[in-house]
């Protein structure tokens, strides 16, 4: 199997975008906040924006090395570009839209993506999801060696993008091309990409897998990211040996990392229990506060208690009668509050 | 609810404006009888002129169109220096007198203009011949199909650019299939504006070809020349002028709306912001 060898630099108009990635026959998700050049690396690869310094190759194939000055149009590089608002040409019918990347496996890709019966409409009259599944069958009727694809799911309402997400994933893994996804959306990232990449202003501030980012985050940004509760306050040492932080939200909590000065305390969600009173158990770290917001995700509920948001089941949110205004106690361990450096 | 002293002002100047600007036009069709204006567009200056306008109007179209395309997609999709400059100097003939054009036509393509010596040892004379009216009306008109043209371009969206370049097409295959028909209704609009532009050409035509009936001819320089002869012949080839005029007005309006509701879409793949 093909891999693709992604080595840029090249200024933005803030920062410099500066990074190196392999992607092998996996799906890579490039996380980040707006504007932290995802889309800027996408175009590159696909030859669409020429990086200052930088080379791009798939296998031996190399389609971009400023050193040698080999660069290779877009139209030579095999890459499956999906736009983020799918770019469809609106002239075109759905046939003619998949048929210009390539005639041979028109038919073919039309059925298989459950388009066929849409094959005369133009994009236009034609939903968002059934527009998603035309953009794919489009790039993939060039038959490319790389599949890019650039907020895959952020042109779709709530309810049609769960949907696709698993059309998607399936797709992704029969394929087995090397893909490159950029998203900033988490849940996204972890149901879609084997490795997960997260890019601020330019930089990759880590690369791992979805539950090595949500075991070890790197920095606030990516515990933020991933879903923990951030809380910024003042470290100093602690007579327990733990470190105690001195919480902005005006509570004191303990955490076994070390760390002084300015730092943000991380906890996820589902690391916070709750209770009525302060349990006797092992966790230290006690918050009492009133609810502010009980929201239900299925079996879930999420509850807001003063600064952190708590996950529990809905079937104990019942149990505890927990009802939005009354006074209660989040608790988590020390070992569950990570410390991280912030900027 | 009683109208604001505003509104009332908006409206009588409105009222003023439009009277002043109808009342040519209504001139001409209430001072006609039917009679008049058949006789008048029956009689051999006006059928000789109109057939030298579309002759020349038709040439022009085509050569406007054929060079005027591709100059205006070029500007429209490369960034490059002097840019501004070029985009100006294309439409520099829309605020130039007619008569400077006429004027600097002659001394380009005149007996003793710049290409004068050259012209005449290929045995080319082209001032007062009917090649000279299509010069004239080319270079008066083109600005108005290039500048909308230019616009129509820009108005497509870059993604599908981009994307077509991402399927395989290189950049002709892409300008035909994706750029070309996506400004399709605007380039139909500039070439009516174009066109209108050219029917009507006077200045630099008189000055360049000539006013020689059956050669040179136009339906504007039939009017002037007729007004002190047969003033009524003169009015009924006024009127022809109005209604093609408007007729061609009129498509240059109503070709990008009918070429949008075949062609393209909703919101969310209508060609950007400009359009």
């Amino acid at each position: 199997m093909e891999t693709l060898h992604v080595d840029l630099d090249h200024a933005l108009r803030s920062f410099r975008l500066s990074l190196a990635l392999d992607v092998a026959a996996e799906t890579v998700a490039l996380v980040g906040p707006s504007g932290a050049g995802k889309t800027s690396v996408l175009r590159a690869i696909a030859g669409l924006l020429r990086p200052e310094r930088g080379r791009i190759a798939l296998e031996d194939e190399t389609w971009l090395d400023t050193a040698s000055r080999v660069d290779l149009p877009p139209e030579r590089r095999r890459v499956g570009l999906v736009f983020q608002e799918y770019a469809l040409f609106p002239h075109l019918s759905v046939r003619a839209n998949v048929a210009f990347g390539g005639r041979d496996r028109v038919d073919e890709l039309l059925e298989r993506f459950g388009i066929a019966a849409l094959a005369d409409a133009r994009p236009g009259a034609i939903s968002g999801g059934e527009r998603q599944r035309v953009a794919l069958a489009r790039a993939l009727a060039r038959d490319p060696g790389v599949l890019l694809l650039d907020e895959p799911l952020s042109a779709l309402d709530a309810h049609t993008r769960r949907r696709v997400r698993g059309e998607l994933r399936e797709v992704l893994g029969e394929l087995g091309l090397p893909t490159l996804m950029v998203t900033h959306d988490f849940e996204d990232a972890t149901s879609l990409a084997d490795r997960v990449g997260v890019l601020v202003d330019g930089r990759l501030l880590q690369v791992g897998s979805p539950s090595e980012l949500v075991a070890s985050p790197a920095d606030a940004f990516v515990a933020g990211f991933t879903g923990a509760n951030l809380l910024r306050g003042v470290a100093s040492a602690s007579s327990n040996g733990l470190t105690e932080v001195a919480l902005d939200a005006g509570f004191t909590a303990y955490s076994a990392d070390e760390a002084r000065g300015r730092v943000a305390l991380a906890v996820y969600p589902w690391e916070i229990s709750v209770a009525r009173e302060a349990p006797d158990d092992s966790a230290v770290n006690h918050l009492r506060a009133p609810i502010a917001s009980i929201v239900t995700l299925g079996n879930r509920a999420r509850v807001r208690i003063g600064p952190v948001t708590a996950e529990v089941t809905t079937q104990s949110a019942e149990r505890l009668g927990l009802r939005e205004g009354e006074v209660v106690v989040a608790s988590f361990k020390a070992t569950g509050a990570r410390l991280l450096s912030v900027e | 609810m009683r109208p604001s002293a505003f509104g009332v002002a908006l409206w009588a100047s409105a009222c003023v404006a439009l009277s002043f600007l109808l009342l040519p036009i209504v001139a001409i069709f209430s001072e006609l009888t039917l009679g008049e204006l058949r006789a008048g567009l029956t009689s051999e200056v006006a059928r000789d002129a109109l057939r030298v306008t579309l002759e020349t109007n038709l040439v022009a179209m085509a050569l406007i169109v054929l060079f005027g395309t591709p100059t205006a997609y070029l500007l429209a999709s490369r960034e490059f220096r002097g840019r501004t400059l070029l985009v100006t100097l294309v439409e520099l003939p829309l605020v130039l007198p007619p008569a400077v054009a006429g004027i600097g036509l002659l001394a380009a393509f005149g007996r003793l203009g710049l290409l004068g010596g050259t012209m005449e040892s290929l045995g080319l004379d082209i001032a007062f011949t009917k090649t000279a009216v299509v010069l004239a009306v080319t270079f008066v008109a083109s600005p108005f199909y290039v500048r909308t043209a230019i616009a129509a371009f820009e108005g497509v969206d870059r993604d599908l650019v981009a994307a077509s370049r991402t399927l395989g097409a290189g950049p002709a295959r892409t300008f035909f299939r994706v750029a070309l028909p996506l400004a399709g209704g605007g380039l139909g609009a500039g070439a009516a504006l174009a066109f209108a532009r050219g029917l009507g050409e006077f200045g630099a035509t008189i000055m360049f070809a000539g006013s020689l009936q059956g050669v040179t001819q136009t339906l504007s320089l039939a009017i002037y020349q007729e007004f002190d002869v047969d003033f009524d012949t003169a009015l009924a080839i006024g009127a022809l002028l109005v209604v093609g005029s408007a007729l061609v007005l009129f498509a240059a309006k109503v070709i990008p709306a009918w070429r949008r509701s075949t062609s393209t879409s909703t919101t969310l793949f209508a060609p950007s912001a400009s359009r």
